[in-house]
C-alpha cells in the first residue's frame, strides 16, 4: 500500500513538473515570438537595464572580487607547495572566464533579480494590476515580460566581464601578495593557457542564464495566487528553481562548449 | 448588443454558470445581482477575455469574440471599460499615467493631447487637479474614479462595472451612483454588485445569478415586488418580513 502511494505521489509530482515546463516554455515561445514580430518598449527595456544590470553591478563585483582572491590562495597555495606556481595564472584564467564569473554572476543576478521580478509581477497579479493590463488591450507578455527578458539577457554578459576582470585581479593580488607566485609568470601563463573561446563560450553561457532566470521569474510572477502569502512564495519559488535551473544547464553547457 | 449563448463556466469540478443565455441591448444597463462568489465577476471577465469560457459563446455588436485574434481583442477590448472592485490602479504609475496608459499603448496621440484627455476625464470624474498624485495617495472613492476615468480613455460603448459600490461610504457610494447615472447616456452597462440601492438607482433590468443560471427578474421596481422565493430572499437578506 505505501509503495502504492509513493508511486501515485511520484507520478501526480512528476506530472506537474512537466506541466510547469511546458507552461514556461510557452511564455519563452510568446517572448521570442513577439520581439520577432518587433513588440520591444524601448524605454520600458532600458528601465529594466538599469536595474538588472547596473543596480546589480556593485554586489556582482563584490561577489566575484572575493571569490576570485579564495580561489586563488587555495590553488596557489597547493600549487606552489608542488613547484607548479608557475601555472596559477592559466589556470584562474580559465576557471573565471568559463565557470566562476558566469555562474557568480548568473547566482548574484538570479538571487536579487529573480526575486524581485516575481514579487513586483506577483503583487500586480494578486492585485488585479495583470487582468487591468489586459483589459485596458495591452499585453503582459509585451508589457512586462520582453522587456525584463531583453535586459537580462544583454546585462548579464555584461556583467560577467566585470566580474571576470575582477575576479582576476582579486586572483592576482592574493596569489602573488600571499602565495608569492611570480606576477609576470601569473600573467604570462595566463595569456598562454587562456583562449578567447573561454571566454566567449563563458559570455555565451550567461545569454541563456539570463533569458532563464526572466522567463522563470515573469512566469512565477504572472502566476501568483493568494494575496501576500502567495506573492511570498511565489518569490520563494522563483529564486529556488531559476538557481536549481542555472546548475543543471551549466552544467551541460560547459560539457558543450568546453570538452 | 451583448449576446451571452449557453455561456458555462467551470473551475475544475466548481459550476459557476451554466448555459446561459442572455441579450443584452444596445444603451441599456443591466444589474446582475447575487451572494458573494456566484459568479458575476467572472460573467465580466469572460466578457474582456481575462477568462475563457467551459463552453457556449459571447457576441459583441455580432462579433464572436472567442474567435479573436490578438489585434481583435484590443480593438473589442477598446469599446469596452472595465472598472474593478479593486479599482486596480497601477501602484507604480501616477493617477496621469494611468489614465494615459491606454492612450499610449494604442492611440497615436501627441503629450498634449494626451494630456487634454487625461485633464478631461478627470474633469468628468470630478478630481481635477490630482494628475501628479500616486494611487496609494488616494481614498478608496477617489481610486474607484480614476479607475472610472481611465476606462473611459477611449471613450468605450460598453462600460462593466464589477462592485462599484462595495465597502465605500454612503455619501462617496451616491456620487459613485450619479457619475455611473451620468455616464449611462448611449452606453451599455453591466454592473455587477449586491448593494441593492445601486440597483435600484442605476439599472434599467436586473437579472439575479442563482445556481449557475440567471432568474429573470425584470425592472428594479419589479425587483422589489418579486415573489420569487430566490430573489426575495436576497433582496430582504433572508428576513421574514424584510
Amino acid at each position: 500500500m505505501p509503495y502504492t502511494k509513493i508511486t501515485e505521489n511520484v507520478g501526480y509530482r512528476s506530472l506537474r513538473l512537466l506541466e510547469e515546463v511546458g507552461k514556461v516554455s510557452l511564455l519563452a515561445w510568446e517572448t521570442v515570438r513577439g520581439i520577432a514580430r518587433g513588440q520591444v518598449n524601448i524605454k520600458l527595456t532600458l528601465d529594466q537595464m538599469v536595474k538588472i544590470g547596473v543596480e546589480s553591478l556593485p554586489l556582482a563585483l563584490v561577489t566575484s572580487a572575493f571569490v576570485g582572491m579564495v580561489f586563488a590562495m587555495q590553488i596557489a597555495g597547493e600549487f606552489v607547495k608542488f613547484g607548479a606556481g608557475n601555472y596559477v595564472g592559466g589556470v584562474m584564467g580559465i576557471g573565471i572566464a568559463r565557470e566562476l564569473g558566469p555562474a557568480i554572476t548568473g547566482i548574484v543576478v538570479a538571487a536579487r533579480v529573480a526575486a524581485s521580478i516575481t514579487a513586483e509581477l506577483g503583487t500586480m497579479k494578486v492585485t488585479e494590476q495583470i487582468d487591468a493590463l489586459r483589459a485596458l488591450g495591452s499585453s503582459p507578455v509585451r508589457y512586462l515580460v520582453i522587456p525584463r527578458f531583453l535586459a537580462a539577457m544583454t546585462m548579464l554578459p555584461l556583467l560577467t566581464i566585470f566580474a571576470n576582470v575582477v575576479g582576476f585581479i582579486g586572483g592576482y593580488l592574493v596569489a602573488t601578495y600571499v602565495s608569492k607566485v611570480n606576477p609576470v609568470e601569473y600573467i604570462a601563463n595566463a595569456r598562454r593557457l587562456l583562449l578567447l573561446w573561454d571566454i566567449y563560450g563563458g559570455l555565451l553561457k550567461t545569454v541563456l542564464f539570463g533569458m532563464i532566470i526572466a522567463i522563470i521569474a515573469c512566469y512565477r510572477g504572472l502566476h501568483t495566487y493568494g494575496g501576500a502569502k502567495g506573492v511570498g512564495e511565489a518569490t520563494t519559488s522563483s529564486v529556488v528553481t531559476t538557481l536549481i535551473s542555472l546548475f543543471v544547464v551549466n552544467y551541460f553547457l560547459s560539457i558543450l562548449f568546453f570538452k | 448588443m451583448i449576446k451571452l449563448k449557453n455561456l458555462t463556466k467551470y473551475f475544475g469540478q466548481l459550476k459557476v454558470l451554466e448555459g446561459v443565455s442572455y441579450d443584452i441591448p444596445d444603451g441599456r444597463s443591466l444589474a446582475i445581482i447575487g451572494p458573494s462568489g456566484c459568479g458575476k465577476s467572472t460573467l465580466l471577465k469572460l466578457i474582456t477575455g481575462l477568462e475563457e469560457p467551459t463552453g457556449g459563446t459571447i457576441f459583441i455588436n455580432g462579433t464572436d469574440i472567442l474567435t479573436l485574434n490578438e489585434d481583435g481583442w484590443t480593438n473589442i477590448r477598446k469599446k469596452v471599460g472595465l472598472i474593478f472592485q479593486s479599482s486596480a490602479l497601477f501602484d507604480s504609475m501616477s493617477v496621469f499615467e494611468n489614465i494615459a496608459f491606454p492612450l499610449r499603448e494604442h492611440a497615436d496621440y501627441g503629450e498634449s493631447k494626451i494630456s487634454e484627455v487625461v485633464k478631461e476625464k478627470l474633469r468628468l470624474v470630478e478630481l481635477e487637479g490630482i494628475e501628479s498624485m500616486m494611487p496609494a495617495q488616494l481614498s478608496g472613492g477617489m481610486q474607484k474614479r480614476v479607475c472610472i476615468a481611465r476606462a473611459l480613455a477611449f471613450e468605450p460603448e460598453i462600460i462593466l462595472y464589477d462592485e462599484p459600490t462595495t465597502g465605500l461610504d454612503p455619501i462617496t457610494s451616491v456620487a459613485i451612483e450619479n457619475l455611473m447615472i451620468k455616464l449611462k447616456a448611449g452606453v451599455t452597462s453591466i454592473v455587477v454588485t449586491h448593494v441593492l440601492q445601486t440597483v435600484y438607482r442605476v439599472a434599467d433590468d436586473v437579472v439575479m445569478v442563482h445556481d449557475g443560471k440567471f432568474i429573470q427578474v425584470g425592472s428594479p421596481e419589479e425587483t422589489k415586488r418579486s415573489n420569487n422565493p430566490v430573489v426575495k430572499s436576497f433582496i430582504t437578506g433572508g428576513l421574514k418580513n424584510g
